[in-house]
C-alpha cells in the first residue's frame, strides 16, 4: 500500500473554449476519508471528476490518485483498477436481466464483493429478474449504485448517488459507503448538493468556487472554527460596527448585527464587548449556513 | 446505549458523541468496564463516518473515560469513580431544581433560563434578559 492522499490536485485548469471550468484547484483527500465535493451549479465539481476519472485532459496543472498522474495512459490501467465512479450515462444493457447485468459486470472486477452486491439488491428491493429499462429513475440509481459499491475499488467517485433516491433508499446508500470505508478503508468522494447528508457522513470538506477550492479540511475542524455571533447594541455604534466588519461578513437589523467569522473568534467577542455590546450570542454554523455564507463572502 | 445524533446542528458530530458518552456513564446507562459499540458496527447503525467515531473514543480515552483495548475495543474505564460522579451530580440537582423553579417564577420562559446559565457558564455577564413578548 502507498501511504500517497487518495487524490491530489494541484494548480489544475481546464478551459473548454473560452469558458474556464477550473482556474488553479488545488485539493488533497487523504486515503480513508469519505470527503464531501460541495458548490453551485459550475463550479466545476463534475469537471474534476472527469479530469480524475481521464475522460478529459488538463489545460494545466496535475491531479493524481494514489499517487498515480491521472492522465498518464501507462497508469490509467492501475487508475482504473482502484477506482469506480457512477457513469454519467445511466443506460444498460436493454436485454440483460439485473441478475444478467451484475453477473456480466462481476467478471471485470477481481475484487467484486458478491455478498455486499447481494445485501444491496435485497435492501433496494431491487428484482433480480427485471429489466434494467423497466425501471424508473430511482430504481436505476440504485443498480448503479450497487455496481459500483460492489467493485471492491479504493476509490469511490460519487457524483450526486443520492439524486432521485426516496429517504430510505438514500439511508441504505449513506450507510453502505460507511461501511466500505470502515471496513476496507475505501476512500469516498462524494459530490452532492444535498449538504445534510454530505454533512452526516463526510469528515473532510472540499468546496469548490469558481474552479478554485476554497475551502479543503476536515469537517471538525472547520466546524470548530466557524461560528455566527449575534451582537446586540443599546446605541447605534457605526465605530463599532466598522472594528468589527473587519473580521468577516457583517450584518445589521435594528439593534442587532450578525458577524459570520471563519476563525477562532474569543478575540472578537471580547473585543465587541469592549466596544459596548450588551449581548454577545456564539451559534455554531451547520453546513448549509456555513455554504451560504461561504457564497456571499 | 442509544445515541441520538444531530449531523445538522453545526455541533461536530464527535463532540455530539462524547457528550452522549459521558451522559450515558453519569445516568448509569453506561457503567465501569461496559464494552462500547465497535467503531464499523456504530458508525453503521447511526450512519456516521468511522473516522469520528474513532476521534470520539481517542478523545474520550484522552480524558480517562473509556480505555481503548488493543484488538477487543472500547469500554467505559474502570477507574473512574462514578459513586463520586453521581454524588456529585445528586447534589447539584436540588441546587438547580429550586434556582430554576425561583427564575420561573420570576416570569422568565424557559428559553430565558437556558440562555442565562450557558452565558454564565461561558464566563460571561448574561444579557438583560428581554421583555416578555406576550
Amino acid at each position: 500500500m502507498t501511504t500517497a492522499p487518495a487524490i491530489e490536485i494541484h494548480a489544475l485548469a481546464k478551459h473548454y473554449g473560452k469558458v474556464e471550468a477550473l482556474r488553479g484547484l488545488d485539493l488533497r483527500i487523504p486515503q480513508g476519508s469519505l470527503a464531501g465535493l460541495v458548490g453551485l451549479n459550475g463550479a466545476g465539481k463534475t469537471t474534476t471528476l472527469r479530469l480524475l476519472l481521464g475522460l478529459a485532459r488538463p489545460s494545466a496543472g496535475h491531479a493524481s490518485i494514489f499517487g498515480l498522474p491521472c492522465h498518464s495512459e501507462s497508469d490509467s490501467v492501475q487508475i482504473r483498477r482502484r477506482t469506480a465512479a457512477l457513469p454519467e450515462q445511466k443506460a444498460l444493457f436493454p436485454y440483460m436481466t439485473i441478475a444478467q447485468v451484475l453477473q456480466f459486470t462481476r467478471g471485470f472486477y477481481p475484487h467484486w464483493r458478491d455478498a455486499l452486491a447481494q445485501r444491496l439488491l435485497d435492501d433496494f428491493e431491487l428484482d433480480p429478474k427485471r429489466k434494467p429499462c423497466s425501471l424508473s429513475k430511482g430504481q436505476l440509481t440504485k443498480l448503479h449504485l450497487v455496481l459500483c459499491l460492489a467493485r471492491g475499488a479504493d476509490l469511490l467517485l460519487l457524483d450526486e448517488p443520492t439524486d432521485g433516491l426516496d429517504p430510505v433508499a438514500t439511508e441504505i446508500a449513506l450507510q453502505a459507503m460507511v461501511s466500505l470505508v470502515a471496513e476496507s478503508g475505501a476512500t469516498i468522494l462524494l459530490c452532492s448538493h444535498r449538504l445534510n447528508e454530505i454533512e452526516q457522513v463526510a469528515d473532510h470538506l472540499c468546496f469548490i468556487h469558481k474552479g478554485r477550492a476554497l475551502l479543503d479540511e476536515s469537517l471538525d475542524d472547520l466546524k470548530a472554527r466557524a461560528r455566527r455571533l449575534v451582537l446586540v447594541f443599546d446605541h447605534p455604534n457605526p465605530a463599532a460596527e466598522a472594528a468589527l466588519a473587519r473580521h468577516g461578513r457583517f450584518r445589521r437589523d435594528g439593534r442587532s448585527v450578525s458577524l459570520t467569522l471563519f476563525s477562532q473568534n474569543d478575540e472578537v467577542e471580547a473585543e465587541a464587548r469592549s466596544l459596548g455590546a450588551v449581548s454577545v450570542q456564539s451559534t455554531p454554523l451547520n453546513l448549509h449556513d456555513l455554504f451560504l455564507e461561504m457564497v456571499k463572502s | 446505549m442509544i445515541f441520538s445524533l444531530n449531523p445538522n446542528s453545526g455541533i461536530p458530530i464527535y463532540l455530539q458523541l462524547m457528550e452522549q458518552i459521558r451522559f450515558g456513564v453519569e445516568t448509569g446507562a453506561l457503567r465501569p468496564g461496559d464494552q462500547l459499540p465497535g467503531i464499523r458496527r456504530l458508525a453503521e447503525s447511526v450512519v456516521m463516518n468511522p473516522n469520528t467515531v474513532a476521534k470520539a473514543y481517542r478523545e474520550l480515552e484522552h480524558e480517562g473515560l473509556v480505555e481503548l483495548r488493543q484488538g477487543s475495543g472500547a469500554f467505559v474505564s474502570t477507574k473512574i469513580d462514578t459513586g463520586e460522579l453521581a454524588g456529585r451530580m445528586k447534589k447539584a440537582k436540588p441546587l438547580v431544581k429550586h434556582t430554576v423553579q425561583r427564575l420561573l417564577a420570576l416570569g422568565l420562559t424557559e428559553e430565558e433560563v437556558r440562555r442565562l446559565v450557558e452565558a454564565e457558564l461561558r464566563g460571561h455577564h448574561a444579557p438583560n434578559p428581554p421583555e416578555p413578548s406576550k
